[in-house]
């Protein structure tokens, strides 16, 4: 593609203006498609591993520092070298990148399950075992409400990460916001390579901004609506947990 | 129908020589036996580290004794699944342990829905609770984390009610509340229980409280052990032993008057003046005190007749003490005779009116009556 300026930007202006490169099969909005089919599939997986997981550890209390040591090992993985990893010892196409996406994601959504269920007050759960919800009752019905602000926090981190990341898949198979990266370097065309940076954290920003939104209508208005003192506390201690769940993953 | 059947018929709640040792170290409950009443409020108190919470939660199966048996209505609680076993019962503990995402009317609907009432006729159910443990209805619709302390346990206590269990375990309900509150509580639940006639296991570690709410009060000693089960009356007159006594405290004397009933205390007539002719200078006064009262008769402090001429407005009479309310308490109306500054205790009915007063002494008479008829009885017994 040929830029009327060899500026950085204006060459990145001119390749998101064009609008042939919002068409198509290889245009923004498919790729767009692509990068959050790889992203809900990985958070699929992810999340059939470290919900059931984070809430039997949360709820248990058993296995707590095989969690927090597993949570360290995975996250020191370097998720392109996992790329390239699985793509020799498995197969060639798409799988072997949405497991080591798999990989990156389990760490933040894991680790928020397992303390948003651990940091429900215990007289609550105490009280409610005493009036006799079963142990499956106590989780579903008092447990997870109590702890989805924290739970949900650690899906938002993962999903986060996932789409900053998800770019990867593109070295496996031209898929995805990834590609744009890729072809951008091997070409040598900066205005794709900086653009296609620009539309990766557009996405990014927006998801985050949907999951937010979701994150405040599936939070029950009670945990909100505490007396101020009461509030000012459990939100600072909500935060700090947010953060720990977080931690260590960017 | 034999005696030992009326004691089985009697008894609700059966502790057989229960034993909870954690680890290696001292029992917690140490060979516990013990017959909780029908109907009745029992209470276990006695200081940090008896097991009286131990004891409690063992009703429930929350803590499984380490040897012993504990029996619900002749059933062995150990025989029951641990989830339906304590949904027959409602439990209140000291923090309310109310669920902060739930609305008030759904924490105390939680016991009748998992029972698989419909959400409408639970959540009608649980307005009318409200009103039993008097809150106001549109508190319903609150978050727990929008009532006070006192409203929060009075829903744990309506939550507890719900589903009408024959049997509340209360595990000190009203520590965590200030005294004026806990006052309320306490009178709250007596007076629930004069409706209701649940069996009430109520723990606590207030010796004051343990004999205002008990039918028979248990005082365990540190180490689990029984030192003694009684009514709150006899705890407070007879101790059984040091350990006892020292827990009861050094005011059992005064608050054993709390038993005896004043329906013979004579009540002297008392000359009064109205409100009204205070200003008025030539409504003089004969008796050394006169009792002031308003047009309705209730008392409003005391009139000296030494300074009775410089007094002309209610705000310049000496205050009063605490009353006594006709036909309570020989406690209530030491109290009142003590407080006054007159040294005679105002008594009034029960619409407030004054209606004499009376004097220290003859409480004293009163009392020293008692102790001689108790003490003919226990010669009597003897032989």
């Amino acid at each position: 593609m040929d830029y009327s300026s060899s500026n950085l930007f204006v060459q990145m202006g001119e390749w998101l203006a064009n609008p042939d490169n919002w068409s198509g099969s290889r245009g923004i909005p498919m790729r767009i498609i692509e990068h959050l089919g790889y992203v809900g599939l990985t958070m699929l997986f992810a999340m059939l591993i470290a919900v059931p997981l984070g809430m039997y550890v949360g709820h248990t209390g058993k296995g707590r520092v095989l969690i927090v040591s597993g949570i360290g090992i995975l996250r020191a993985l370097p998720t392109l070298g996992m790329v390239f990893l699985f793509a020799l010892l498995f197969s060639r196409g798409v799988l072997p990148a949405v497991w080591a996406l798999v990989l990156l994601a389990v760490p933040p959504v894991l680790s928020g399950v397992y303390s948003g269920i651990a940091s429900v007050n215990s007289t609550v759960v105490d009280a409610a075992r005493s009036m006799g919800l079963t142990e499956w009752q106590i989780l579903s019905r008092v447990e997870v409400p109590n702890g989805l602000q924290v739970m949900l926090g650690g899906v938002r981190a993962g999903v986060l990460q996932v789409v900053a990341t998800a770019t990867v898949v593109a070295y496996a198979k031209a898929d995805g916001l990834g590609v744009f990266l890729v072809e951008g370097t091997q070409v040598n065309d900066n205005g794709r390579l900086f653009g296609g940076a620009v539309v990766i954290a557009v996405v990014a920003v927006a998801v985050d901004g949907i999951m937010a939104l979701l994150q405040r209508f599936a939070i029950s208005p009670g945990l909100r609506a505490a007396r101020p003192a009461a509030r000012s506390e459990k939100e600072s201690g909500r935060q700090e947990a947010v953060a720990s769940a977080q931690g260590g993953t960017t | 129908m034999t005696s030992s059947e009326q004691a089985e018929r009697r008894t609700m709640i059966e502790f057989r020589n229960v034993t909870k040792s954690y680890d290696a170290g001292r029992p917690a409950v140490d060979d516990l036996t013990l017959a909780i009443e029908r109907g009745r409020i029992t209470v276990f108190v006695g200081p940090s580290g008896c097991g009286k919470t131990t004891s409690l939660r063992m009703i429930n199966r929350m803590v499984e004794p380490t040897s012993g048996q504990i029996l619900l209505d002749g059933q062995d609680v150990a025989q029951q699944k641990a989830a339906e076993l304590r949904r027959s019962m409602g439990y209140v503990m000291q923090s309310s342990g109310l669920m902060p995402h739930r609305t008030v009317l759904d924490n105390i609907a939680t016991v009748p829905r998992l029972n698989g009432v419909a959400r409408s006729a639970a959540r009608a159910r649980a307005k009318e609770l409200l009103d039993v443990v008097g809150l106001a209805s549109e508190l319903g619709s609150r978050y727990p984390g929008q009532l006070s302390g006192g409203q929060q346990q009075r829903v744990g206590v309506a939550r507890a009610l719900a589903a009408d269990p024959p049997v509340l375990l209360m595990d000190e309900p009203f520590s965590a509340v200030d005294p004026v509150v806990r006052a309320e509580l306490q009178a709250e639940l007596i007076r629930l229980q004069n409706d209701l006639a649940k069996t009430i296991v109520f723990v606590t570690h207030d010796i004051d409280e343990a004999t205002i709410l008990g039918d028979k009060v248990a005082v365990l000693a540190v180490g689990g052990r029984l030192a003694q089960y009684a009514a709150p009356e006899e705890i407070l007159r007879a101790p059984v032993d040091d350990f006892v006594a020292g827990f009861v405290g050094r005011d059992r004397g005064f608050r054993h008057l709390s038993f005896l009933d004043g329906d013979h205390v004579t009540i002297h007539p008392i000359e009064t003046i109205e409100t009204s002719q205070l200003a008025d200078p030539t409504v003089s006064v004969r008796s050394p005190w006169t009792l002031l009262v308003d047009p309705e008769g209730r008392p409003h402090g005391w009139i000296p007749a030494a300074t009775r001429a410089s007094i002309t407005s209610q705000a310049e009479a000496v205050p009063g003490g605490s009353l006594y309310t006709r036909g309570g308490s020989l406690r209530s109306a030491l109290d009142a005779a003590l407080s006054s500054p007159s040294g005679l205790g105002v008594t009034i009915d029960d619409d407030g009116r004054a209606v004499g007063v009376v004097r220290p002494a003859e409480v004293f008479d009163l009392i020293e009556a008692g102790r001689l008829d108790r003490g003919r009885d226990h010669f009597n017994t003897a032989v």
